[in-house]
């Protein structure tokens, strides 16, 4: 449904993006990961057709960006950053400006009005001035917007910013409802959001896309390699640590705290290796007491970091 | 064409839903009433005069209180002109929603004729409250009407021509302040371009002359429509136009 290719937008001599490509197939929802500033708004503005790549082809549908923007236009829903809503407006005469906008026929425009706005929840507000709205009935007045012409494509600029835990709860589960359909790119800074609404995951970072994948298998490439969390008393830390260390199957042991004798390590495994009843084997043979014995998933999160840290950002994607 | 009136419409809507237009036509209908009540009563004045020292023939309404009259109006043009025009695009670009008019299935030539057309459709309204005070010399008197229908038509055309340069300004700034003071100085500029021709007779006094309004305003103020003063005007008005275009393609390049 959309196909990237080696897309590179400068501003002057600053590089927004660089190079980046991807795919999203008909009906998934991809989330566009990556830190303020990372390019994400850039991608999506190319997408839409607000700006022209300095190179590289984008096509949404079959269409190229820049050969056939009015086809790419009729097939994007785009919802930006900021709704771009008229404060002046009431939202049905709004709704219905966009519908004109977007070339629905004046017959089918009155019930496409009512689908959205009902869809949207904002069918209760739908006679008052979008300027006395709150913040959370604007964002779904944006989404509305978006998908009143029942776009092939819908993009979506960080659609859950600035809202309430409830809001970002409704919005997403309305983005959500709006998979198969559609075909969404939504782009977000905050991780759970990925995990809970995307099927696929581009994480962006300073330009360049540093790992593209489905979001389970992004955050079971690093849970194969399994830490577990232990706590032992009854020796010195240097001497549990070296026993732990002989492990069959560990990669690293990491102290970190002592506390009344108590010693805390963590012990990071080999990918694919399950250690955790050899390391407590190996603490009870030596007499050891174990208090605890307890494995750590490493989250999105971690992985997020992980590939966006600022020292090795190319180490990270090419694992 | 649908999506020009579409675009058309909705700049009328947020003119109309905001005080601005209510307030142009109020500033006008005060400063024009104003001039119009001083014109007729010089017209009185002079009329009692006359008859005191006997003559007995009318003395020429068209040409002692319209003429003068429809000169004022360009002028009081000239003030508000950059008040109606300042918040075409500036507006959008500030709230962001020319990201929803550029990623719709619009083209900009659309989009631009649109906001001009309305900011000309406005600007029309405000010309018929003059229309108004014109009626009363109508009714007590008989002025021809031809040469007032090629006043008003000079008028719109020169705020058609007026309009297109403002609306090229406002996409330059997404701050309405600046755009309106640039296009009121665009404005004065074109107006006092005139005083150099009255003394100088070099080549630029003279291209000075030519580019200002006032010159090519004035023979329609006197019933008279020129083909060289509407070449003027509509060559300004897709002067501005065209800039617009250009300024709003480039607005994509570098965004």
């Amino acid at each position: 449904m959309i196909k990237v290719e080696g897309l590179t937008k400068r501003y002057g001599r600053n590089v927004a993006v660089q190079g980046i490509s991807f795919e999203v197939e008909k009906g998934q929802i991809v989330g566009f990961l990556g830190p303020n500033g990372a390019g994400k708004t850039t991608t999506m503005r190319i997408l839409t057709c607000f700006m022209p790549p300095t190179q590289g082809t984008a096509r949404v549908a079959g269409f190229d960006v820049l050969e056939a923007p009015m086809q790419v236009k009729q097939r994007i829903g785009y919802l930006p950053e900021n709704p771009p809503v008229y404060p002046e407006m009431e939202v049905e005469e709004y709704l219905s400006f966009v519908g004109r906008l977007k070339g629905i026929p004046s017959a089918e425009l009155a019930k496409r009005v009512d689908e959205v706005a009902e869809r949207c929840s904002v069918a209760d507000v739908r006679k008052k001035l979008i300027a006395k709205l709150s913040k959370g009935y604007r964002q779904r007045v944006g989404l509305a917007q978006a998908i009143i012409h029942n776009p092939d494509v819908l993009i979506l600029d960080e659609p859950t910013a600035g809202l309430d835990p409830k809001q970002i709860h409704e919005t997403r589960d309305l983005i959500r409802s709006l998979a198969g359909e559609h075909t969404i790119i939504l782009s977000t800074h905050i991780l759970p959001e990925v995990e809970q609404t995307c099927d696929h995951v581009v994480i962006i970072t300073r330009g360049s896309i540093v790992a593209t994948d489905s979001v389970q298998n992004l955050t079971s490439r690093l849970r194969g390699q399994e830490a577990v969390a232990v706590q032992v008393s009854g020796a010195d830390e240097p001497v549990i640590r070296q026993r732990l260390e002989q492990v069959a199957g560990v990669s690293r042991v990491v102290a970190r705290d002592t506390h009344n004798g108590l010693h805390s390590f963590e012990v990071e495994s080999l990918p694919g290796k399950n250690v955790r009843a050899e390391v407590a084997r190996a603490v009870v043979e030596s007499g050891w007491n174990l208090s605890e014995l307890r494995a750590v998933a490493l989250s999105l999160e971690d992985v997020f970091l992980e590939l966006t840290a600022a020292e090795k950002p190319s180490e990270g994607a090419k694992q | 064409m649908n999506n020009v009136i579409t675009i058309c419409q909705k700049e009328l809507k947020s003119y109309f839903a905001s005080p601005i237009a209510y307030l142009l036509m109020a500033m006008f209908a005060i400063v024009f009433g104003f001039f119009f009540w001083n014109a007729v009563g010089y017209f009185v004045n002079v009329s009692f005069q006359s008859q005191a020292m006997g003559r007995s023939f009318p003395m020429d309404v068209n040409e002692m209180i319209i003429r003068p009259l429809l000169m004022n109006v360009s002028v009081i043009g000239l003030f508000l002109i950059p008040l109606i025009s300042m918040r075409l695009f500036s507006e959008e670009k500030r709230s962001g929603t020319i990201e929803l008019l550029l990623t719709s299935p619009l083209h900009d030539a659309e989009i631009i004729i649109g906001k001009w057309l309305a900011a000309v459709a406005l600007y029309g309204c405000i010309l018929l409250i003059s229309g108004l005070n014109f009626f009363f010399l109508f009714a007590y008197g008989k002025p021809d009407w031809k040469p007032l229908v090629i006043g008003y038509l000079g008028l719109v055309l020169q705020a058609g021509a007026l309009l297109a340069i403002g609306a090229f300004v406002s996409t330059l700034t997404r701050n309405q302040i600046i755009a309106g003071s640039v296009t009121f100085s665009i404005c004065l500029l074109l107006w006092v371009f005139e005083w150099v021709a009255g003394y100088e007779t070099s080549t630029w006094a003279s291209v000075m002359g030519y580019m200002s309004v006032v010159r090519h305003f004035e023979p329609f103020s006197k019933g008279v429509m020129d083909t060289r003063d509407a070449v003027y005007f509509a060559s300004m008005i897709f002067l501005g136009l065209f800039l617009t275009a250009r300024s709003l393609e480039s607005l994509r390049w570098r965004a």
